[in-house]
């Protein structure tokens, strides 16, 4: 695991410097996270990673996870999918259940500490148990999109929400108008340390891209994201077919997930049905980590595209920038965020206008690496692990002082 | 007496109000309402977050009128407002609802976003805190501004005059106190809201570096 001094090369000796001060100003302030899961999940993996860079800037945070049976898993399911706008039933004794769970666990969870943060859905009822404690500072961090939530599964939680001091989201649109609690604002980040990011041997891209028998000599165009609907994969392949008339370039639609998900299996199949006619087109089912490999087609690539028709925050956009890849991507979610129109990647609303930005970075190789390189720059300023250690520690802090401007 | 400059250091979390608007309208009354950290946040966060770029829209209200309502008059009338010439964030949002109201007495147009392109209102809470670095001549001043976070750049030339009620930027003002007027006047003539922080840095270096080679 990386120590907090391996990114000071990555983003400065002062950005590391500075969050040992921040982290100074948290002496003797216990930090409890609460989620639903140690492994697996894009929340378990940041907080495997964060936990102990903040320790190490001396900061007493924690780490502990609520338990519960397959019922309870298959609700949470449910109301992560209801949460995300899927028309999903959530019966009366599914609540009795959700309920009882989280009251079994407010008893057998540690609890303790000057802050708890609470980690989405699953564990939101602990808040019932604060008075429990002495004075505690309390905060609900919602890491899903609840853009367009079933609006009974938003009432039925509103209560707990309100209950709590702080709600955390990654992207202005996730925060609800009508939740009655101060709602602050914190991107997720992508660790340039980890398998999926770190800098890769050469060897190793190569190795990887004739593994799958890709050229290296003509151009690659690459959409990593799994296979589902929602990604649009057969607008990507439209695009690449526009773009094939005048560039013979090469197609990779890289991913995974669609093993349990019957939608996404006719979605895997129809592409490869495609594919078949064009050997240019290359579809990867990469199975659980293949993050080396991800990492390597992403390296390789010449151009990446995120074609989404929905996305959450777009962390492979935030992967791909990070590699200093020109990158074209749908406008949704929280890309926006994270693309400046023809600063740092090119934002798209169409397949026509996909095709049309592809052949001006192709035609263009300065102009698209000159994309790539802002579109790291504002990675590294904007998205990289070490701000959201320093959006952490500020949340704590914002627990602690009032107003616009805090002296510490 | 010259007692040194000591560097600051500042940090922004962001703020969700809830308040998102669709049309110019509606800009106009959320502006009109929204606390002034709001106005603050819109016009000066994209000096931190972009500050390896050239100059962007130097607030998020005339990205949004231009790039997604498509109203490049009013967009240009927002870039256009010379925010270094303003003392205090009250005065630059009465400039902007002054705007915002004289076009809309002039056209009324049905102008609205596509749904999921609403302009969303935030605020910031800054922390400040202090740095272990103290620059006691021109030479280290220049040495230290090498060395120092972004945002410790970015707190002592915008916070300290736009929030903190400066005068002028914090440099100029210490420059002053050791008697250097003519330098203390030529960085506060530098337009930081039209150049990046790190070019902003190395013009600051240069010049405090030539002057310090006269002495």
């Amino acid at each position: 695991m990386p120590k907090i001094d391996d990114y000071r090369s990555i983003v400065g000796e002062d950005e590391i410097n500075e969050l040992y001060l921040l982290a100074e100003r948290l002496k003797g302030k216990a930090v409890q996270n609460i989620n639903s899961t140690s492994v697996g999940g894009g929340v378990a993996e940041i907080l495997s990673r964060m936990v102990p860079l903040l320790r190490e800037l001396g900061v007493d945070y924690k780490w502990g996870v609520i338990k519960g049976d397959e019922k309870f898993f298959s609700i949470t399911k449910n109301i992560h999918n209801s949460m995300h706008g899927v028309d999903t039933e959530i019966k009366d004794e599914d609540w009795k259940h959700f309920l009882e769970v989280n009251r079994q666990n407010a008893e057998e969870v540690d609890l303790s500490g000057d802050v708890v943060i609470i980690h989405d859905p699953q564990p939101i009822a602990l808040i019932e148990k604060r008075n429990d404690f002495p004075p505690q500072k309390w905060v609900w961090r919602c890491h899903i999109d609840i853009t367009d939530p079933q609006i009974d599964v938003l009432n039925f939680l509103r209560p707990f929400i309100q209950k709590y001091d702080r709600a955390v989201f990654s992207a202005p649109s996730f925060a609800k108008k009508d939740l009655n609690i101060k709602k602050m604002l914190i991107s997720p980040s992508i660790d340039p340390l980890s398998d999926k990011n770190k800098e890769l041997p050469l060897t190793t891209i190569d190795s990887v891209v004739e593994r799958y028998g890709i050229d290296r000599d003509r151009p690659i165009v690459t959409q990593i994201s799994r296979f589902d609907k929602l990604k649009d994969p057969s607008g990507v392949v439209e695009v690449y077919k526009k773009v094939k008339r005048h560039f013979d370039c090469q197609l990779v639609l890289a991913g995974g997930g669609a093993t349990d998900d019957p939608e996404g299996i006719m979605v895997l199949e129809k592409i490869r049905t495609s594919a078949e006619k064009d050997e240019d087109i290359h579809v990867i089912y990469l199975p659980p980590s293949s993050d080396i490999e991800i990492n390597a087609l992403q390296r390789a690539s010449t151009v990446i595209l995120q074609k989404s028709l929905r996305e959450g925050f777009g962390l492979t956009v935030t992967e791909a920038l990070w590699k200093a890849k020109p990158v074209i991507a749908s406008a949704v979610g929280g890309i926006p965020l994270q693309i400046t129109h023809k600063h740092s990647g090119l934002l798209t609303y169409s397949i026509e206008g996909t095709a049309y930005y592809l052949k001006e970075l192709l035609n263009d190789p300065e102009y698209a690496g000159r994309l790539g390189v802002n579109g790291q720059e504002n990675v590294r300023n904007n998205f990289l692990i070490t701000r959201h250690i320093r959006d952490n520690l500020l949340l704590i802090l914002s627990l602690y002082h009032e107003g616009d401007i805090v002296h510490l | 007496m010259n007692e040194g400059f000591h560097f600051y250091t500042q940090y922004s979390l962001v703020e969700l109000l809830g308040i998102n608007v669709k049309n110019p309208q509606e800009l106009l009354d959320g502006m009109k309402n929204v606390p002034i950290s709001s106005i603050y946040y819109h016009t000066h966060k994209f000096l931190q977050q972009h500050h390896y770029l050239s100059p962007l829209p130097p607030n998020d209200f005339a990205s949004w009128l231009k790039d997604i309502l498509h109203m490049e008059r009013l967009g240009e009338a927002f870039l256009g407002v010379d925010t270094i010439s303003f003392k205090n964030l009250e005065d630059l949002r009465s400039e902007f609802v002054r705007i915002l109201e004289e076009h809309l007495s002039r056209d009324n147009g049905r102008y609205e976003c596509p749904r999921g392109y609403e302009f969303y209102f935030m605020a910031c809470q800054t922390f400040v805190l202090p740095t272990p670095y103290v620059a006691h001549n021109l030479r280290e001043f220049a040495e230290i501004l090498n060395r120092i976070s972004i945002q410790s750049l970015y707190f002592h030339i915008f916070e300290a005059r736009m929030r903190l009620g400066g005068e002028e930027n914090d440099f100029s003002a210490w420059f002053k106190g050791l008697g250097e007027e003519e330098l203390a006047a030529e960085i506060s003539k530098l337009d930081p809201y039209n150049t990046n922080l790190d070019n902003m840095r190395k013009k600051i270096i240069k010049k405090v570096m030539s002057r310090a080679k006269d002495r």
